[in-house]
């Protein structure tokens, strides 16, 4: 790694530890639309980061480019100092088993034909080809108990579970390899509120037992407000704010980062027994106007600015970059530094 | 009083590979003119299929039994031609996805004004006109340029406001609406929900929001009825519940919603286990196997809906205080 690229690490993490990922200028494009503007971070070993957006701002084309899935139009993505998007196949498929990622749709994430052990077991049988099948039954059996199910059932079907049993099991899937990073793209957006709770706290058991990097992405912020230790915040394909948890919630800066928070509907006091002062984001609640457009971005300016109570001129001309506005708080707004103080 | 909508003892069954599926289970209920109420439960609870059936609108295989009256009127078990001159003008339902409720190949003007030719018999001019004056009161912006647009064209917002505004060009005496934000962003939700606001204070209608969020009914609802396994398990004023929910699964529920305010938890509170499968019959409580509260009885003898006082009730032998 390049020494400026080190310093640009150190200066996003703040921390003096080699990050697992380190995603830089990360662009992709779906026909002439651009997706992904640029994207750049890091995420350290055994960190969660909280990926927070609304829907078509770019949180699932950031967690496939990173995976290969979609492919990457610039940027480069180093995974431990190796370039997941220049490697060859051979090489991609060997650093792929310590990267693995859950979907939202639990149901549609598992083959129907095959039943769960089957499921379960082929990362094992396509990584450890080594095992016999009797190994590999030991393991599914080991993996179904550590994600709640019990092991007789790896001989059923997906259908045969509810919702919130198919996340297990594709949660039993991804860590069966013991990954170093597992990327969670809305894990808990089909489930009821009351089986939220359970699937969230099993990613967070699993993770500490793992020691297992987390890229959580959801359109939920108080669910990822409980779980994360950084956060990132997507608008319209560009990261427009990454913050530690805390410094996001109590003092969001971006203009976009402060709307998403006071649109959340909150609940009647009383609810919560924990009397508290309200924080900036209640005192600086006001609805915004519009919707994010996906198809027609502005060229030239900053995406938010139709909608932004704060955009100046400048805002229609010029792209604002991610600035450092404290330690490890980074905003890309041009008024940044005045809605700080 | 007069209530504007009725609802009493429904129960509705679905057949499947000839078993009856219970989805809906002696529920009654009622709206007063002008009030909103809100229908909370997780899904398959049963909350859609009550306002299915009030509206005539379940699936072949399913049968409703009970009654509904809508003021005066019993409507349950009209046929379509009785039916469709209440529903679509008095009593307008709007749902989770405009996307499939509005006709993709006619234009947002046209649909609107459609609604107004077949219901109130107006021309097709007068009808363009206040089809006009609906778009810009429901708040889409530049109304006229829409008016010769397709749904595809709009924005999921958009669309939401469209269909609110093609269910009030009847001036309804209720409008049901059923996940109305669900399918939206967050900041486009807050939107919805100040234009239901809005609309129900200016044309004094009754509103009943059917939600899985008790965060979205919150903001609008007068009372909230809590659905569990097909029957309704607590009725109560909003404020009420808020402060204290006497029916245990409303109070777990409410402890399970992950908050933006408040200290950080190193876990999330959860619900133990998962509802019953659907159609599953039990002897006592449904709830009974994930309750706190659970005793011997409550496996044994299933709770009826008590009259609390005030217009509240509970099924629970054993409700919080």
């Amino acid at each position: 790694m390049s020494d400026s690229a080190a310093v640009e690490a150190a200066k996003h993490g703040e921390r003096a530890s080699q990050p697992l990922l380190q995603v830089r200028d990360l662009r992709v494009h779906f026909g002439a639309r651009t997706a992904l503007h640029d994207v750049t971070f890091d995420l350290f070993a055994g960190e969660t980061l909280g990926l927070v957006g609304e829907s078509g701002s770019g949180k699932s084309t950031l967690a496939r480019a990173i995976l290969r899935l979609v492919p990457a139009g610039g940027g480069s993505v180093l995974w431990r100092g190796r370039d997941l998007l220049s490697c060859d196949s051979g090489a991609l498929r060997e650093l792929r088993r310590e990267l693995q990622i859950v979907f939202q749709d639990p149901l549609a994430s598992l083959d129907p034909r095959m039943s769960v052990g089957e499921s379960i077991a082929e990362p094992l049988r396509i990584f450890e080809s080594r095992l016999t099948a009797a190994a590999r039954g030991v393991r599914v059996a080991e993996m179904l108990r550590r994600v709640g199910l019990a092991a007789d059932m790896m001989s059923r079907y997906p259908h045969e579970f509810s919702g919130g049993q198919c996340q297990r099991i594709g949660i039993a899937r991804a860590m069966i390899l013991r990954p170093k990073l597992l990327i969670c793209d809305e894990p808990v957006s089909s489930l009821d509120v009351s089986i939220q709770g359970q699937i969230v706290n099993l990613l967070l058991d699993l993770q500490r037992d793992d020691a297992t990097a987390m890229l959580f992405i959801s359109h939920n912020l108080a669910v990822v407000r409980h779980l994360s230790h950084r956060i990132l915040v997507m608008y319209s394909g560009t990261l427009v704010e990454i913050a530690a948890r805390d410094a996001l919630f109590s003092a969001p800066v971006h203009p976009y980062t402060r709307a998403l928070l006071a649109a959340v509907p909150p609940l009647p006091a009383g609810r919560d027994p924990v009397s508290r002062e309200p924080t900036q984001v209640e005192e600086i609640r006001r609805p915004v106007v519009g919707e994010s457009a996906a198809t027609t971005l502005p060229s030239g300016g900053c995406a938010f600015r139709d909608r932004c109570d704060y955009a100046r001129t400048i805002c229609e001309t010029k792209v604002p970059l991610l600035e450092n506005i404290a330690p490890g708080h980074w905003v890309a707004c041009h008024r940044a530094r005045e809605l700080v103080s | 009083m007069l209530q504007t909508l009725r609802v009493e003892n429904l129960n509705v069954n679905f057949t499947q590979r000839a078993a009856a599926i219970a989805a809906v289970r002696q529920v009654s209920l009622s709206v007063s003119p002008g009030e909103c109420i809100g229908l909370v439960g997780e899904s398959g609870s049963g909350k859609t299929q009550v306002f299915m059936a009030v509206m005539g609108l379940l699936a072949g295989n399913a049968v409703a039994e009970g009654s509904v009256r809508f003021g005066e009127e019993e409507i349950l078990g009209l046929d379509r031609e009785r039916l469709n001159r209440v529903r679509g003008s008095k009593l307008t339902m709007i749902f989770q996805d405009p996307m499939t409720t509005l006709t993709p190949h006619l234009k947002v003007g046209e649909q609107l004004a459609e609604v107004l030719v077949c219901h109130s018999g107006m021309s097709w001019n007068e009808a363009r006109q206040s089809a006009l004056r609906m778009l810009e009161r429901v708040r889409v912006p530049e109304a006229p340029r829409r008016m010769s647009q397709y749904p595809h064209e709009l924005s999921g917002g958009m669309r939401q406001r469209v269909m609110i505004g093609m269910s009030l060009l009847c001036e309804p005496a209720l409008l049901i609406a059923d996940e109305p934000t669900t399918a939206l962003d967050v900041t486009v939700q807050a939107q919805i929900i100040e234009l239901l606001r809005a609309v129900r204070a200016e044309a004094g209608m009754s509103l009943v929001l059917i939600s899985h969020d008790l965060a979205v009914v919150a903001g609008l609802a007068d009372r909230i009825l809590v659905m569990y396994a097909g029957r309704i398990v607590e009725n109560a004023a909003a404020a009420e519940l808020f402060r204290q929910a006497r029916h245990p699964y409303t109070a777990e529920l409410l402890k399970c919603i992950p908050s933006l305010s408040g200290p950080r938890l190193e876990r999330l509170p959860t619900l133990r286990g998962q509802p019953p499968r659907a159609g599953e019959e039990l002897l006592g409580c449904a709830f009974a196997a994930r309750c706190p509260r659970v005793a011997k009885r409550c496996r044994a003898e299933r709770p009826l809906l008590q009259d609390g006082g005030n217009g509240a009730a509970v099924a629970c032998h054993y409700p919080l205080p």
